[in-house]
């Protein structure tokens, strides 16, 4: 072997080393990317109790029965106590969360302290009204299918932000799926945009700020 | 998804010099309302947050000659030509903007940096930086209204025109099916606190509305109108002194002759 030839294999297995670092190295960054900052970034809680949509849903008429509007035109959210006690101010089945509920709750006339998945920042105004009512959107679009739901799933809380994992959405990348896989002011933004919802602003052409924001 | 827009509407104020008292009852409900925050000592007023500022002008003159006259000041939501008003043009972050709807000129507090170019092209002094995060007397935060977000420390912060209020009757008007919303329920928390009924406001296109036929009462002055800032705030006066401290009027006004070139 020539000292040209030893020197050339010598920078072969050289590179291939660096290939192989190289290689280890991203893929680290992306388990550490894609598996460990999510779990570093949210927060996981429970709820009060477990609560089953799809039961609720069958012995009552539509999501509208429980999540109401109010006659100002305000939508009245996650149901209070008032809404609950009519069907439960006994206990009814025999779930141990229906039990939780009733002897806590109800009987020492307690709110329950849920947390709202799909709860926005305060600079935010959203109208239900102006969706469903005059939009004529269902709640699936931007909600998923709680409706058919057994069980809640933990909230998760961003840790930086205090924010629901619901409105960046689950997948950390951004990358969206269904309609209802995010909360982002970009998906609100690209629906008006489609839609031609108040193309109002004089600065982007776009949706006026003042829509959206309050 | 149906479209949703409504009749493109520019609401607007007037302001009526000769009936106000100076009492002060707009800015105090102006405060409360939009959750403006206030210092421990308000003594310097250099860095106080007033989004409705009473102003007191002054004819000059000796008694009994002299007369004085107070101004709320507001927002003037300058329509400039086509939206581009002084603040809108000037903004980097595209926080301010000028909405064709409502005609309202919108802050949006997260998207603010703080750079305060807006206060610099602002004429009229009436947007504020918050050079604190805002502290609340004991108890006081349970009072804040949940229809206006509050500011943190470093963005700038002005007259929205109530448009939470806007917001709300618009979100009634949709649930009642309704497109348009009447005069009454859109209305500012300064024109209604006002005890001497000075401050009109509605829509300047809607010929229903007061204000309609109140902007083009004789001797009807926007401040500093000559600048094109095209402001959206009237000014009603039957003293000409003040129209003319209003308007920037010129002491020979009227009276130059041109010279030819420049």
């Amino acid at each position: 072997m020539s000292a040209i030839e030893e020197k050339k294999a010598k920078t072969d297995s050289g590179a291939g080393f660096i290939l192989l670092f190289f290689i280890l190295g991203l893929v680290s960054s992306l388990l550490t990317g894609w598996v460990a900052f999510p779990k570093l970034l949210y927060s996981q809680k429970s709820q009060p109790f477990d609560f089953n949509h799809a039961i609720h849903l069958d012995m009552v008429d539509g999501c509208e029965s429980c999540h109401f509007f109010r006659e100002d035109g305000t939508y009245a959210g996650v149901p209070k106590l008032a809404q609950c006690i009519d069907c439960h101010e006994e206990v009814q089945g025999g779930t141990e969360d229906e039990a939780i509920f009733v002897e806590e709750y109800v009987a020492n006339y307690r709110e329950v302290p849920w947390l709202i998945y799909s709860e926005q920042p305060d600079c935010v105004f959203f109208s239900h009204a102006a969706h469903v009512k005059s939009g004529g959107m269902d709640c699936v679009t931007c909600h998923g299918n709680i409706g058919t739901s057994t069980s809640l799933k933990p909230y998760e809380e961003n840790r930086i932000t205090g924010y629901s994992r619901d409105i960046w959405g689950k997948n950390i990348a951004g990358i969206k799926k269904n309609t209802w896989d995010r909360m982002k002011m970009d998906d609100c933004a690209a629906c008006h945009r489609e839609n031609g919802v108040k193309q109002n602003s004089v600065q982007t052409h776009k949706g006026a700020c003042f829509v959206c924001h309050k | 998804m149906k479209s949703t827009n409504t009749q493109t509407k520019k609401y607007g104020m007037v302001i009526d010099l000769d009936k106000c008292t100076g009492c002060g009852a707009c800015m105090v409900a102006c405060m409360a309302e939009n959750n403006v925050p206030f210092k421990e000592n308000e003594s310097n007023k250099q860095d106080s947050i007033t989004w409705l500022r009473v102003y007191k002008m002054d004819n000059g003159k000796p008694y009994p000659e002299n007369d004085i006259c107070y101004l709320p000041r507001p927002c003037m939501h300058c329509e400039g030509h086509a939206g581009h008003s002084p603040c809108v043009s000037v903004c980097p972050a595209t926080a301010t903007d000028y909405s064709t709807e409502t005609g309202i000129v919108s802050q949006i507090y997260t998207r603010c940096f703080g750079c305060r170019y807006c206060m610099a092209a602002c004429p009229y002094h009436v947007r504020y930086f918050n050079w604190w995060d805002p502290v609340w007397p004991e108890g006081m935060e349970k009072m804040l209204s949940p229809n206006v977000s509050v500011r943190t420390r470093g963005v700038v912060e002005k007259c929205s025109f109530c448009f939470h209020r806007y917001q709300l009757a618009m979100e009634k008007a949709h649930y009642e099916g309704r497109e348009e919303i009447e005069e009454e329920e859109y209305q500012t928390a300064c024109c209604q606190a006002c005890p001497a009924d000075a401050i009109t406001f509605g829509d300047l296109y809607n010929p229903k509305h007061k204000v309609f036929e109140l902007k083009q009462t004789p001797g009807a002055f926007r401040l500093l109108e000559r600048l094109g800032t095209n402001p959206k705030v009237f000014y009603l006066t039957s003293r000409d002194w003040v129209r003319k401290q209003g308007d920037n009027y010129l002491k020979n006004e009227g009276q130059v002759i041109a010279k030819g070139g420049h």
